[in-house]
């Protein structure tokens, strides 16, 4: 999918990234292309910086310095007689829109059934009739597995439930692209399959995807192409196989190794 | 060694219940004490029979009815105001963030009492309020003791609300407002729709607590004429001199609204609780 992908436009071009938190640095000087049908797994220790990377993609961070473009539009930003003028709240909100975000601890509404979790964006946001809008959520349940579950609140469902409901949350809102920031991690073992199972089928359906994830296996089944991250810069990307089995980089060997013990 | 004695198999048994005697005492104690202090108020000099008469009295009915009437209006009032006041209070804009603990510097470091009497005696700072040249009305015309107690008590039950509404939008995860921002909400619909029915949970114990303390505050109003329930018994016991008869009576229904306030607390604590454990 990579080599076909190159010939087109990047839907989503991040050039010459900084970020600091104070004086730490947690992003220099990252580039990155993702290509339409993409699926780009962001690999690499904790606070290396994957995380930072995803919330500047949506925004809810903002880096020092450099650019982010998602589908042809400059973040943040708009440019007019040679200068960059600050987009306004609504703009933002507005461009968020292009991508959908699954977070680590889910961020369900707990006091929203699945079903009102979901239809929230598409009528508050997207202004859409709510029966029509309640039926098209009806159908995103199902595709998740999750048809039963429509009136249960986020309490009553399991782990690996409330990130399933989350993953129809965002794509409700018909996403350019899918954001995951490590969304296993918060797991029990026994629930990480159901919801990797999601996110493959999501994948094959060509839905463009970032994933920041410790699932290797996901990694080198799924993603066209591994990013690894080390001290806030990429020290090195390629196809799954190449970097996950036979990484350039004394770091990611060291990483790689740690991780599968 | 000998072989270990065998456990003694309790399937069989029943719980005995427990005897809890110092409960039984301290009731007897309490139930002691109350007939005495219910003794020495039979037989104190209370004409109880002036009790009775007065408590349907057309005036006192008056009295309570404008004592709910105010009760509601301020506290509407300061809830539009304080959630208002906590919205500007939590902005990124600090012209809004100023105004706000500008609002509430103001209006907590004063007494409440005095703010009154400055509503009801505006007349004495400024005789006529409009547009200069346009149209104009006489101050006191339009601060009547019940507008003067309007604006007096519900401006400042705003400056409270706003910091409990405030504590109650700082309980709510920031997560949440990430997910809503993450789905294309702006800061203020985030708010409406995710943010504030989250908090409720929290607000509204506080919350019920200053209404409760509103339906008591208003026998402030009495020192600018406004004919609350004491402001009611008093004119009467002025008359009459039936003091500590006019006093029960008000005091009667002071507990009356009272009692009937927290039940209603509790149904809207169990509402804004869906979703978690506690409903449902």
């Amino acid at each position: 999918m990579t080599g076909a992908a190159d010939h087109r436009n990047p839907i989503v071009s991040i050039v010459a990234l900084e970020k600091h938190f104070g004086a730490f640095r947690v992003l220099h000087h990252v580039s990155l292309d993702v290509f339409p049908g993409e699926v780009v797994c962001l690999i690499g220790a904790s606070g290396s910086g994957k995380t930072t990377l995803l919330r500047c993609i949506n925004q809810l961070a903002q880096q020092d310095s450099g650019a982010i473009w998602v589908d042809g539009e400059l973040n943040g930003f708009t440019i007019a007689n040679g200068r960059l003028h600050r987009r306004s709240e609504r703009e933002i909100a507005r461009q968020r829109l292009a991508t959908g975000m699954v977070f680590q601890r889910f961020n369900l509404f707990p006091h929203l059934t699945a079903l009102e979790n979901i239809v929230e964006g598409p009528v508050e946001v997207l202004r859409r009739p709510r029966a029509a809008a309640a039926e098209e959520v009806q159908a995103l349940l199902a595709r998740v597995g999750l048809a039963d579950k429509a009136g249960h609140y986020p309490a009553q469902l399991s782990g690996g439930q409330q990130q399933r409901v989350a993953i129809a949350r965002a794509l409700a809102m018909h996403p350019r692209v899918m954001l995951f920031d490590e969304p296993t991690s918060a797991l029990d073992p026994e629930l990480v399959g159901e919801v990797l199972a999601v996110m493959k089928e999501l994948a094959a359906s060509g839905m463009t995807m970032i994933v920041v994830t410790h699932e290797l296996g996901f990694a080198r089944e799924v993603a066209d192409r591994v990013v690894f991250m080390d001290h806030g810069r990429i020290l090195e990307q390629g196809p799954a196989e190449e970097v996950l089995l036979r990484p350039r980089e004394a770091r990611t060997q060291a990483f790689l190794s740690a991780v599968l013990g | 060694m000998t072989a270990p004695a065998p456990l003694p198999d309790i399937s069989g048994y029943s719980i005995a219940p427990e005897r809890h005697w110092g409960r039984w005492l301290a009731v007897a104690v309490i139930l002691l004490l109350l007939a005495a202090l219910g003794r020495a108020f039979a037989v104190g000099m209370i004409e109880w029979r002036y009790v009775g008469a007065f408590l349907t009295a057309p005036a006192i009915l008056t009295g309570i009815a404008n004592t709910l009437v105010m009760t509601v209006a301020t506290m509407a009032l300061g809830i539009a105001l304080g959630v208002t006041t906590a919205t500007m209070r939590m902005s990124p804009n600090p012209v809004l963030r100023g105004v706000a603990v500008g609002y509430v510097w103001l209006f907590r470091g004063t007494p409440v009492i005095l703010q009154l009497l400055l509503w009801f005696n505006l007349a004495l700072i400024f005789p006529r309020l409009g547009i200069s040249g346009v149209w104009t009305v006489r101050t006191v015309d339009v601060m009547t003791p019940m507008v003067a107690a309007f604006l007096g008590l519900g401006i400042n039950q705003g400056a409270y609300t706003s910091e409990v509404v405030r504590a109650g939008m700082l309980a709510v995860d920031t997560g949440q407002y990430e997910a809503a921002k993450a789905i294309g909400m702006t800061r203020l619909l985030a708010l409406r729709r995710i943010v504030l029915p989250q908090a409720m949970r929290v607000i509204i114990p506080p919350l019920g607590n200053e209404f409760i303390g509103m339906v008591k505050l208003t026998s402030l109003a009495s020192v600018i004429q406004y004919t609350e329930i004491l402001h009611s018994a008093q004119n009467i016991y002025y008359a009459n001199s039936r003091v500590i008869e006019l006093l029960i009576v008000a005091a009667i229904w002071y507990l009356a609204v009272i009692s009937v306030l927290t039940p209603l607390q509790m149904l809207l604590e169990r509402h804004f609780a869906r979703g978690t454990a506690g409903g449902r």
